[in-house]
Parts: C-alpha cells; sequence; structure tokens
C-alpha cells in the first residue's frame, strides 16, 4: 500500500532534477520569443543588404547589359553626356588619388597622436585628445564642407592663385575627416602590447623613441595599417564635404589646384538631375557599383589584415 | 671575492608607503644571489632598483645608494642606457617580443649601434648557445618567437640578454611560469652562467633557491632580515622569523 503512495507523491511534486530538465511553459516560451526576436533582427538585417546589393548592381551594370554604354566608352576620360560619352575614368582616378593622398596626410599625423597619447603622455595626452577625437567624429560633414567652402578654399586661393577648389581642398579637408579614425585604432593598437613587452625593450636599454620606432610600431603595423585603410575607406566614401570644395570639374586629378572630382561627387551633384531609366542616370548607377565595389576591397583588405595581426600576436 | 654590488641605506617609497627600509647588502660577483621572503615583502621592488626599473613607476621615490664596481646607479650622471645595458633582467612572465628568434637576439646589440650582419649572425649563435637554446631553434631562427614553448621562450629572453654583453643579471622568479622540466633546464643554465656573470634572483621557490645560490637574502616587510651563505642560512638561521619562514610556518 505505501508503494503507491510514494509514487503518486513524486508525480504530484517533481524531484529538483527533473524540474531542472523540465523548465516550467513560462519560460520556454520567454526563451523562445527572445530566440525569435533576435533571429528575425539578424535575418533582416541580412536581407537589407542583399537587396540593396542585388539592387546596386543590377542598376550597375544594366546599362552595359542593354548596351547604352561600352566598357570603353565608360572606362575613358571623355565626360560629355550630351553627345554619349559617359567616361567615368577621371572620377574613379579622382576619388582614388584624394582619399589615398588623404590617408598619406593623416596617417604620420594619426599615428603621431596615438604614440603621443599611449606612450608619451599618457596621462593628460589621453585627457585631452581623446575627447578632441571624438568631438572631431561627431561634427557632420556637411560642417567640414562648409569650413573648407569659407576657410580652406579662400585661403588656396589666396596663397597659390587659381580658384581655390580641387584635389588640395579636398586633401584637407578628407584628412580632418578621417584623423579620428586613424587616432582611435592606431591607440587601440598600441595599448594592445603588453606592458611587459615594452618592459623587456628598456631593460636592455632602449631609450623611449627606439622602444617606439624599433618595437612597437614594428609589432603594431598590421594594426596601424587597419586604421589607415579604414581612413582611406572613410575617405572614398564621403560626398557631401568632398563636393562642396573639390570643384566640380571633369578635369584629370592630377594637379593640386584644378577642380576635379570624384564618383561621389557626380552622383550627389547629378542624381536629381537625370531622368529615371535615362542612360545618364544609369551611368551614376555604374559609379555606385564602382564605390560598392571599392568598398569591399577595402573591407576585404581590412579583414585580412586584422587576421595576420591576429596571427602574430 | 670582490663585491660587484654593493647597497648602502637605500629606501623606496611608493608615494607615501615606504617598500624598502635600511637596505645594506653586498653581492659577490660571479655569484648567485637569491632574495627569497614572502610576497609582497619588497625584493622583486628591491631587484627592479638594481636597474632602475622602477623608474618606470610614476610616484618612486628612493633615498641611499646602490654601488656596481663602485659607481653609484641613483647619481645625477649614471646613464640608463648604459646601466641597463650592463645589467640585464629576466621577468617573471617570457616576455619575448612579437619578432623572429632571431630579431629578438638581435634587438639589443642593433640598438646599442651594431649592424653589421655577420657579427648579428655570430652573436645570435653564440648567445643562443649559452642559453642551450641553439640546438633547438638552430633551423627557424626566421620564426616567430611566439611559437616557442615557455621554457624555450624564457631561455630565449635570457640569451637576448646576454647579447648585450652584460654583468650582472637580474632574474624575477623566472622559472615561476614554468613547468618542472623546463625549470630544471633554467637552473641548470642559472648555475651554468655564473662562471661569467652575478645574477641575483628573486624566488618564491626555496627548493630552487637552495640548489642555484651560493648567498641568501631573506626580505620581510621591506627589510633584510637575514644574509648569509645559503647552505648556512637554510640549515642553521640565526634569526627566528628566517627559520620559520623556511620551515614553511608562514608566507
Amino acid at each position: 500500500m505505501a508503494q503507491p503512495l510514494s509514487n503518486e507523491t513524486v508525480e504530484s511534486k517533481p524531484s529538483l532534477s527533473e524540474e531542472l530538465r523540465k523548465p516550467l511553459p513560462k519560460i520556454l516560451q520567454t526563451e523562445r520569443r527572445g530566440r525569435i526576436l533576435t533571429f528575425v533582427s539578424s535575418w533582416v538585417l541580412i536581407v537589407i543588404l542583399f537587396s540593396l546589393l542585388i539592387f546596386i548592381t543590377s542598376k550597375g551594370i544594366a546599362p552595359f547589359i542593354k548596351g547604352e554604354v561600352s566598357f570603353s566608352n565608360f572606362f575613358s576620360t571623355t565626360w560629355n553626356p550630351s553627345a554619349n560619352a559617359y567616361g567615368s575614368l577621371s572620377f574613379i582616378l579622382g576619388s582614388l588619388i584624394v582619399s589615398v593622398c588623404a590617408a598619406l596626410v593623416s596617417a604620420p599625423l594619426g599615428i603621431g597622436a596615438a604614440i603621443f597619447m599611449t606612450e608619451i603622455a599618457p596621462n593628460w595626452g589621453r585627457k585631452i585628445l581623446q575627447p578632441t577625437t571624438e568631438i572631431l567624429v561627431g561634427i557632420p560633414s556637411v560642417v567640414y564642407g562648409f569650413v573648407g567652402l569659407t576657410v580652406i578654399v579662400p585661403f588656396i586661393r589666396e596663397q597659390f592663385g587659381g580658384l581655390g577648389f580641387g584635389l588640395l581642398a579636398g586633401v584637407i579637408v578628407l584628412s580632418i575627416m578621417i584623423l579620428p579614425t586613424i587616432v582611435s585604432i592606431s591607440v587601440d593598437t598600441f595599448q594592445s602590447i603588453p606592458r611587459h613587452i615594452r618592459e623587456g625593450s628598456y631593460a636592455l636599454g632602449a631609450t623611449r623613441w627606439q622602444t617606439i620606432s624599433r618595437l612597437l610600431i614594428r609589432t603594431s603595423l598590421p594594426g596601424l595599417m587597419t586604421g589607415v585603410v579604414l581612413g582611406m575607406a572613410r575617405a572614398f566614401g564621403e560626398a557631401l564635404a568632398v563636393q562642396m570644395v573639390i570643384g566640380n570639374s571633369t578635369n584629370l586629378p592630377f594637379d593640386l589646384f584644378t577642380p576635379i572630382s570624384t564618383l561621389t561627387s557626380i552622383i550627389t551633384l547629378n542624381m536629381g538631375n537625370t531622368v529615371q531609366g535615362s542612360t545618364y542616370n544609369s551611368v551614376l548607377w555604374s559609379m555606385a557599383l564602382i564605390l560598392l565595389i571599392m568598398t569591399l576591397l577595402f573591407i576585404v583588405l581590412i579583414r585580412w589584415m586584422t587576421k595576420r595581426r591576429d596571427q602574430l600576436q | 671575492m670582490a663585491d660587484k654590488i654593493v647597497v648602502h641605506d637605500f629606501n623606496l617609497y611608493y608615494g607615501e608607503n615606504q617598500a624598502l627600509k635600511d637596505i645594506e647588502l653586498n653581492i659577490e660577483e660571479k655569484k648567485v644571489t637569491a632574495l627569497i621572503g614572502p610576497s609582497g615583502c619588497g625584493k622583486s621592488t628591491f631587484l627592479r632598483s638594481i636597474n632602475r626599473m622602477n623608474d618606470l613607476i610614476p610616484g618612486v621615490r628612493t633615498t641611499g645608494s646602490i654601488k656596481i664596481d663602485g659607481k653609484n646607479v641613483y647619481s645625477e650622471e649614471q646613464d640608463l642606457v648604459l646601466l641597463r645595458k650592463h645589467v640585464g633582467m629576466v621577468f617573471q612572465q617570457p616576455n619575448p617580443f612579437p619578432l623572429s628568434i632571431y630579431d629578438n637576439i638581435a634587438y639589443g646589440p642593433r640598438i646599442h649601434g651594431i649592424k653589421d650582419r655577420k657579427k648579428l649572425d655570430e652573436i645570435v649563435e653564440r648567445t643562443l648557445t649559452q642559453a642551450n637554446l641553439w640546438d633547438e631553434v638552430k633551423d627557424r631562427l626566421h620564426s616567430s618567437a611566439l611559437g616557442l614553448s615557455g621554457g624555450q621562450q624564457q631561455r630565449l629572453v635570457i640569451a637576448r640578454v646576454l647579447a648585450v654583453q652584460p654583468d650582472v643579471i637580474l632574474m624575477d622568479e623566472p622559472a615561476s611560469a614554468l613547468d618542472p622540466i623546463s625549470t630544471e633546464r633554467l637552473e641548470e643554465l642559472i648555475i651554468q652562467l655564473k662562471e661569467e656573470y652575478t645574477i641575483v634572483i628573486v624566488t618564491h621557490n626555496m627548493q630552487q633557491a637552495a640548489r642555484v645560490s651560493d648567498m641568501t637574502a631573506f626580505f620581510l616587510n621591506g627589510e633584510i632580515i637575514e644574509y648569509s651563505e645559503t647552505n648556512r642560512l637554510f640549515t642553521n638561521p640565526s634569526d627566528s622569523r628566517t627559520e620559520d619562514y623556511i620551515s614553511g610556518r608562514f608566507g
């Protein structure tokens, strides 16, 4: 008689291990709800990305497929849409050259500032430079462009003659804009070097400068390059500020003082003035595709470099 | 035997805290001197005072003198670069640079101005051989030093120190991160190195102190309680606190 009774109590009041194995339905429900929520958000992201990729790609290659524009036409330097000449090479080169030059100006400045913040004056250097870089990031690009337009362009005009608009003005504005990116990534890279590595160098009789130049910069090179490439990618994609100071002419970008154009400036200037579906409008999409491909290349490059850095450390 | 390092009335403060009190110590040339004592007793701080690594820590103040070959390392004329060239240091954690094995060894000679490739090759081979590592790494001198085991890394770091030709080597618990076999090899190396170098070693391991050192100093709360020949200190300590410590009653 005792046996069934005890069985009954077990059924009505399950043991702790059973309770843990079978959570309450309410817990299961919140568990499921959380999973669905995160699942949906990640898929929304993926779907948005891929629809953008597909949309831009199909729009971008359409004029070539339809035969409205040939590759040799597109990759030439003659831009005259009214005569069906859609040569975009000078804009592609313009984008590349202006971003590379901006990175070349910013890299030594940014890495130098990062060295100052981490190695030379870690206390007050950080206290001042950290908020400075954060504020620089927060300033909207139209403000950078406006300042460039009212300060840098007239300055160049007075010092070097010409219009003032052009490659140099674009490089100056962009190099200031990408400086914080390079600084913050370089700071992170230097800070990730363990203290005992520095001590090892000092204990061998190295001076601070020797430690910085021969050990720290060398070991953090992949990380520093990541910052520079990231900055370059940002410069490459920047439209508004560049368009305001670059001059927007179709010249080849081989002179610092001539007005030129970039892919982004051409797109922003003309997207509203062209008829949807016209060849002119489609060619703008092809330029957007070029921008997209270049950005992807930058990202691949950065991924590869960070992977190499992680392997080294 | 000549005294290599003479410490007189040495005090060290971290801000308001006094970490070392009236240290008096004569360290003999080409001997191994062990510094033992419980954690926080100041033995590592003292070791780092000898090559002035404590200068890197803000708020450190010292009085008194540490003389190496009769010259006070805390005098104003002391060139820190020269001091650290003469007084090498091996740390608790093996700290090879994230460079190749070859570049790790060549780092020191290069910063002191040696550029000749042949000379560097010769230094690399000689110091790695001295550190009993040459046979293990001679075929991969140009691969990353981070691929070595902990014990190999520690011997690499010792070879790196030897490459700048010091006369004193300071070791801060060099075996604490190593397995027993690597520790044994390291201890063999230390005994071998004292033929040519004056070695000061901080250790938590009393058997290790007994095995490798000629002289032992027992630190407690920033003071040297007892300093004598290792044999005597371990078999017949004159201070009861030393006896308590080495017999494991505290620490």
